[in-house]
């Protein structure tokens, strides 16, 4: 989908049956999507052959690989649990993912990142079933757009069920922020950058909980309640998608050559913001 | 954290069955802080200093400024950096080494607080565009460690930005003299933990070893949320999410007070 020629924004967004408070309907943003409108969402698992589970991930245009590998036997072995499996993430991104290129050592953010990302899937997985064994997630950003976090994790939780590993639950991410003061959901790159906050939070929709939350930026306490509430509404979107990826791989209920069906979003509105990254 | 999972299964026990009543094992309510004593500039090498006691958690925190390429996409603005050190002698599980996840999600979480509220006027630290600017280092240095970093170094941090001095420049070259830097809010984390049903403040280092989950919140002066973090291996609700950042919300002024002075 987001192959699409993305050079000019013509966006045609017929004004959305789905954008249900029409709060701030003239508002526009950069790239013409409505406030609660989620960025094109693309998923397909089982992609990479040498992996037990695996998935790539379009979230506009970051582009995410995750590849799981295990259960399996824990190295180094004093890194194991006597009780049960340990979840290993590596979040990493290529030097060429962003602009100027960076150093494909893991930086700081890297492994706050593989660290949140842990603690996001966790609650998910039924790590008592695999004593002693190691679970390992490993993330390669190819193409950041903003919100790397959440689709990694997206695409992440995807990989892990297309593994077989026994879950509680999927675990769906998305972002919510502010920009011009107004909330609005899944940041491209240039409201990541220009906006006045941004929170990213992953959620398990059957469970009803929330398992990764950060924020940065300026929110009052009513904003931030009223952000989580939008953000979960999105992780919810993204849970559909998810599923349907999982549903084709597996051939649940979906011919298998139908087109992935796409989230509420309009393919069309895409469209990126102008390049404006630094 | 706890590497024994047959001795942290006993005292979560403990604790929990503690909690229930009403109590924590140290006897305190479950918002009640400890003991916060922060004190100013005692370092004379560097620029500013604090030294923070929460409890017997004892935290250094050094101001240094330094000299430093601006980043390219910000070539007039001069750089903030907030570093963590777990040295080995603030607990017998640690080791020398290079910097592990806890201490890289403390220093990010104190540097997030004091990065979005845009604590610093970094253009007041440019030297010459695109060339030269100042670099000003937070160094958290954990010498004692008894649970709750985020909160004592995070009020830390504004405790010794406050009393930090920068050296000045003129046309490129230093001038000699010193002034304070400019601080322009006072971010403040609080730290909430989940054990079981019961949220508590200020937990200790057993408390954090047994935690289901925590989630820091950073608040500034108008009461308004800067950063948020949750850590910890369980998923919280919407709504005790919303009881998290209401707890948090009541202490901050308190600790804002003690890292301010008078």
């Amino acid at each position: 989908m987001s192959k699409k020629p993305t050079t000019k924004k013509t966006a045609a967004r017929k004004p959305t049956a789905r954008t249900k408070k029409p709060k701030v309907d003239s508002w526009k943003r950069a790239d013409g999507r409505a406030f609660d409108e989620l960025r094109t969402l693309k998923i397909e698992s089982g992609v990479l052959p040498n992996a037990d589970g695996s998935a790539y991930i379009e979230m506009g245009r970051n582009k995410i690989l995750a590849g799981v590998f295990g259960p399996r036997e824990m190295h180094p072995k004093h890194n194991a649990k006597p009780n049960e499996a340990v979840l290993r993430c590596r979040y990493h991104m290529a030097p060429f993912s962003v602009d100027p290129r960076r150093s494909p050592a893991p930086s700081r953010r890297d492994q706050e990142i593989s660290m949140v990302m842990r603690s996001a899937l966790e609650p998910a997985v039924f790590l008592e079933r695999y004593p002693r064994a190691s679970i390992d997630v490993y993330i390669e950003v190819l193409e950041a757009d903003g919100g790397t976090r959440c689709a990694s994790i997206n695409a992440a939780a995807v990989a892990l069920v297309d593994a077989g590993i026994p879950m509680k639950d999927l675990v769906a991410a998305c972002a919510v922020g502010k920009i011009e003061d107004k909330l609005i959901v899944d940041l491209g790159d240039y409201e990541d950058k220009k906006g006045q906050s941004d929170m990213p939070v992953a959620y398990m929709p059957k469970l009803g909980k929330v398992t990764l939350l950060q924020m940065d930026g300026d929110l009052s306490t009513e904003e931030a309640g009223k952000a989580l509430e939008l953000a979960i509404e999105g992780c919810k979107k993204v849970y559909e998608v998810q599923r349907e990826a999982l549903k084709k791989k597996y051939g649940i209920d979906q011919p298998q050559d139908k087109p992935q069906e796409l989230p509420p979003a309009e393919p069309e509105s895409e469209e990126e913001p102008q390049r404006e990254e630094s | 954290m706890s590497k024994s999972n047959i001795v942290s299964h006993l005292k979560q026990k403990k604790i929990t069955e503690v909690l229930s009543t009403g109590k924590r094992m140290d006897g305190r309510a479950f918002e009640d802080f400890r003991e916060l004593t922060i004190k100013r500039n005692i370092l004379f090498k560097s620029e500013g200093s604090a030294e923070v006691w929460l409890g017997k958690t004892h935290v250094m925190v050094g101001v240094k400024v330094g000299t430093g390429t601006p980043f390219e996409d910000t070539p007039d603005e001069g750089v903030l950096m907030t570093n963590a050190e777990f040295t080995p002698i603030a607990n017998a599980a640690w080791e020398p080494g290079p910097p592990n996840e806890n201490s890289i999600e403390l220093a990010r979480v104190v540097d997030r607080g004091l990065r979005s509220a845009e604590i610093l006027d970094t253009h007041e630290l440019c030297i010459t565009v695109g060339k030269l600017v100042q670099i000003v280092f937070v160094d958290l240095y954990v010498l004692n460690y008894d649970g709750n970093l985020i909160d004592a170094c995070g009020a830390g941090a504004i405790a010794a930005l406050m009393g930090a001095k920068r050296p000045t420049f003129s046309e490129g070259k230093p001038t000699g003299e010193k002034v304070p830097l400019t601080v322009r809010k006072k971010p403040i984390p609080v730290s909430v933990i989940k054990i079981g049903d019961n949220f508590i403040l200020d937990p200790t280092a057993d408390e954090e070893d047994v935690m289901d989950a925590r989630l820091t919140v950073t608040f500034d002066e108008e009461n308004h949320v800067c950063t948020m973090q949750k850590s910890g291996s369980e998923g919280l609700t919407v709504d005790e999410i919303k009881k998290c950042i209401n707890m948090a919300q009541g202490k901050a002024p308190q600790n804002r007070v003690k890292a301010i002075g008078d």
